[in-house]
């Protein structure tokens, strides 16, 4: 067995100087895709119904109710393809595009991050960032990472166990030696709870943290129902130098190899962005402009 | 038999060479009497024992994962040896019906071998008196379905274990269930882990005491480690001891007694980690524990704390990674010695244990040895918690040794991963020198053998994650072989000289159990499906069989009706090594199982699925 030297850690070597916000991660997270080498399996052609892997737990992206804004997307796109949505529910935890999508259960991911490797992405339909939550009454207008504050109030962040896998503010925390004033709040959750990874913004509003760095569109809904007005502020910078995003591109997702139906969800994409938009709005996802690529 | 040469270079290296051959003759010269008396006199040549205590004699069965309770999986039968074991063959095959990793061992009692599958975990009791070994019975617990998407490393499970008139064993979505072992009827079921919290289990429980002992899995899911007692006749849990958080939750009261100053303080489970990280540490248990009746205590390794990356959690993050001794039927800690403090490199510490009595410093010591993931044996006064020893077993470079005076593990600070840093070559990778497959010891030879792996790792660059609609970032890890180029080996090691006796080099992982016996011979499968048996002496292959898929199971051996001596393994890839064949992982994704894809790239086209049991005899086919 030979070793293996990776192209990607190069490439980013190269580039590091040269690092935009935002732009550079979907493309450096794209890693070696070649879809063309898989067998084409779609069969859509003469699909009946537009199966879509969601999960039945987790507003404001989907819920069995079809109360998120995935679900909603995906009713879209199914109404463009002249089909109805049927759903394949599996929480969105490790495994998930293994039991759903790649067990051929459903072929449609409505939200994942632009260019994770275990499914093929189509271009991004928005981009988001993680946010400052505080209570509004604080008055605190934390902006930066770089905010001394930070070192001296309590900081909700949430986190992921995965091994040599964490969200990016914990990763710029932890950089800056912070760590005996964070707060962390498994992104799981307790899966018998509505919505699980919802409960850091809910510990803003009650008090438990002075403030928290939570992924956008999760904060953007949750701020804009919860009782206690809050502030919800995206994280400066966008890319913690030299690497550390928090601003990502998010994409839908099939399974790679079905490259004619990842064309057809694309098309639906570029025509029907504005109304995709006006779903996001409506579930106040925060959003930056997508940045205008060459289209592959 | 060995040539004479191989014997006199072989016999050089041991200090206790007239106390082996001894041992070997009687094996040798005395086969009858092996099988009449059900054990040989272990105590022959005094070299290195077994505690007694622990060692009942050999009544031919094999009633729970490890053999006996001080987890040498070392069987006395003598019938099946060097000589005899090139007539080996298979006698019956049964298909378990189950595709994912089989990891289990065959638990033979009352003449009849009791087998657990992956999820969805089915039980099947199989009559060793009837031709072709019929099923008497069989259980399907029918676990949740969403506790395969909790899992993080294959959906195994590790065994059942029998113990008065009844089966136990945990499920993947967190029971423990005891069967009437005649029947299959169910006695009790526990619900001792919640699935929605992340929280799983897959380790074969030990029964000892009226207590069943069980821990979790889910490391990866931010959970809080524990172990639990359970009343072995009404499955009520009557203690649980966590592996984070205040002395009084870790079962630490007025008789621990640490051995190491940095191992002693009060509640070092909360201080020891940021304000609160406790109680998302980890430090779960999903690996083996053994019994010494004699102290009284178990012992058990907690697995590695949570979560990555370590830089948010200074501090010794006790008490993962931490050997336990504590008594059975209250749980409550006698001693406990961090192995890996604020562990960096996923060095979960929930290896097996063995119990034996050892020379070591011109007196015989009560030790436990420990071959353990971050790639030392250590032996440790199992009175005391004392590290007498620890001596690598395969290449390490993340550390450079451990202090005895102090107790601590030497970093090497190199090797030490940062996000956004590459860093290349940190030996062991994450699975450890050794995962979760256990090692026996033979008290003929005087030496453990240890199925394991040789991979290294680097950690470069980032990419993006997403679950549960949130983007995250982690570090991509590729594993690769290790220095040598092969990625597995069967090693057998002398823990009283701290060296290697001889080493057989696999090309693959070496992720199956193992079993040594008194007729010197010891027994491991590979990854692609080869059955192997090893002179325990100087490791010559004697006789291999391959099977229908790699074998990462746990081989035993026993005494059958008529008398006569079988070996028995569960074939079936998969585990977190052959998650690529179990997963259908795609083989391009390098980082894909945390990084073990990309040493396993060429195992789909040296495996395929399937969960087979293998019995094997020398007599003519049941």
């Amino acid at each position: 067995m030979t070793r293996e030297r990776p192209d990607t850690v190069a490439r980013w070597q190269e580039l590091g100087v040269l690092l935009l916000p935002a732009l550079l991660f979907a493309g450096l997270a794209t890693r070696r895709s070649s879809p063309d080498a898989l067998a084409q399996t779609t069969g859509q052609s003469e699909a009946t119904a537009l199966r879509v892997c969601s999960d039945p737990n987790n507003l404001p992206f989907s819920n069995r109710a079809g109360a998120g804004f995935e679900n909603k997307i995906a009713e879209l796109i199914g109404h463009e393809l002249g089909l109805p949505v049927t759903y394949d529910w599996w929480a969105q935890r490790r495994g998930f595009a293994r039991n759903t999508l790649n067990a051929g259960d459903c072929d449609l991911v409505v939200g994942t991050v632009a260019g994770m490797e275990m499914l093929a992405t189509t271009r991004p339909y928005y981009r988001s960032t993680y946010v400052f939550v505080t209570r509004r009454d604080r008055h605190l207008d934390i902006r930066s990472l770089n905010d001394p504050r930070l070192r001296t109030l309590q900081v909700g962040v949430q986190l992921i166990g995965d091994d040599f896998s964490n969200t990016p503010p914990a990763h710029a925390l932890a950089n800056r030696g912070m760590s005996r004033n964070i707060v962390g709040y498994p992104v799981y959750g307790d899966y018998r709870q509505p919505n699980p990874p919802a409960r850091i913004v809910d510990a803003v509003a009650k008090g438990s943290v002075d403030v928290a760095i939570v992924w956008g569109p999760l904060a953007g809904y949750f701020a804009k129902r919860s009782s206690v007005p809050l502030t919800v502020t995206p994280v400066s910078p966008q890319v913690d130098l030299p690497y550390l995003p928090f601003v990502f591109d998010i994409a839908m997702g099939v399974r790679r190899g079905d490259s004619t139906f990842k064309a057809r969800i694309e098309s639906v994409i570029a025509s029907r962005q504005p109304a995709i938009d006006s779903i996001l709005d409506a579930y106040g996802v925060p959003r930056l402009p997508l940045a205008h690529r060459a289209s592959p | 038999m060995p040539r004479p040469a191989l014997r006199h270079r072989f016999a050089r290296r041991l200090p206790w060479r007239a106390a082996t051959l001894a041992a070997v003759l009687v094996a040798a010269c005395h086969p009858e009497r092996s099988r009449s008396t059900g054990s040989i006199d272990v105590q022959t040549g005094g070299a290195a024992n077994p505690n007694a205590a622990n060692l009942p004699s050999d009544d031919g069965q094999w009633v729970r994962p490890a053999k006996d309770f001080a987890s040498t999986r070392f069987s006395s039968l003598t019938e099946i040896n060097t000589q005899t074991v090139r007539n080996l063959h298979p006698i019956a095959t049964f298909s378990t019906g189950v595709l994912r990793g089989h990891e289990a061992a065959p638990i033979v009692a009352n003449n009849t071998m009791y087998i657990i599958t992956p999820y969805p975990n089915i039980v099947y009791a199989l009559d060793l008196t009837k031709p072709g070994l019929p099923v008497k019975w069989k259980y399907n617990p029918k676990p949740e379905l969403s506790s395969q998407g909790v899992a993080c490393c294959d959906v195994v499970n590790r065994g059942v274990v029998f113990d008065a008139g009844k089966i136990f064993f945990n499920t993947l979505d967190g029971h423990t269930i005891a069967l009437d072992a005649a029947t299959g009827k169910p006695v009790w079921n526990t619900k001792v882990a919640e699935i929605n919290l992340g929280e799983t289990v897959t380790m074969a429980p030990l029964v000892v005491k009226g207590r069943v002992l069980v821990g979790d899995s889910g490391g990866e899911m931010g959970v809080r480690g524990w172990v639990k007692g359970l009343d072995e006749n009404t499955g009520s849990v009557v203690w649980t001891a966590y592996h984070t958080g205040p002395d009084q939750d870790v079962l630490i009261g007025a008789n621990f007694k640490a051995y190491y100053a940095k191992d002693q303080g009060k509640d070092l489970g909360v201080s020891s980690w940021p304000p609160g990280m406790w109680k998302i540490g980890g430090g779960t248990m999903w690996g083996w524990i053994s019994y010494d009746p004699v102290l009284d205590l178990i012992y058990y390794g907690s697995a590695n704390p949570g979560p990555w990356n370590p830089d948010v959690r200074p501090g010794d993050n006790k008490w993962t990674a931490t050997l336990f001794a504590r008594h059975p039927e209250d749980g409550q800690a006698v001693w406990a010695y961090q192995i890996t403090p604020h562990d960096l490199h996923d060095y979960d510490g929930v290896n097996e244990q063995i119990l034996v009595d050892l020379p070591i410093g011109g007196a015989t010591r009560k030790v436990l040895i420990r071959p353990d993931r971050n790639g030392y044996v250590y032996v440790i006064d199992r009175q005391t918690g004392q590290v007498l020893a620890a001596n690598p077993y395969g290449f390490i470079n993340s550390t450079t040794g451990v202090d005895l005076k102090t107790g601590a593990l030497q970093y090497n600070p190199a090797k030490q991963p940062q996000v956004e840093k590459v860093v290349r070559d940190i030996c062991p990778a994450a699975p450890g020198a050794k995962d979760w497959q256990p090692t026996a010891f033979s008290p003929v030879t005087g030496l453990l053998y240890i199925p394991h792996q040789n991979l290294c790792m680097d950690e470069e660059g980032l990419s993006a994650n997403y679950i549960a609609g949130t983007p995250y970032v982690g570090m991509n890890v590729k594993m690769y072989p290790g220095p040598g180029g092969n990625r597995g080996e069967f090693e057998a090691f002398n823990p009283v000289t701290g060296k290697q006796a001889w080493a057989i080099k696999e090309d693959l992982p070496v992720w199956s159990g193992t079993v040594v016996t008194a007729g010197n011979v010891a027994f491991y499968g590979t990854m692609d499906g080869w059955f192997k048996a090893v002179d325990a002496r100087t490791g010559q292959l004697l006789w291999q069989f391959k099977t229908g898929s790699g074998i990462i199971g746990q081989p035993v051996t026993y005494r059958g009706p008529d008398g006569h001596q079988y070996v028995a393994v569960l074939s079936g890839v998969g585990g977190w090594s052959g998650a690529i064949v179990a997963g259908a992982l795609d083989p391009r994704d390098s980082s894909a199982a945390l990084g073990f894809v990309n040493a396993m790239r060429d195992l789909p086209d040296k495996s395929s699925l399937g969960g087979m049991l293998y019995v094997f005899g020398l007599g003519p086919a049941t």
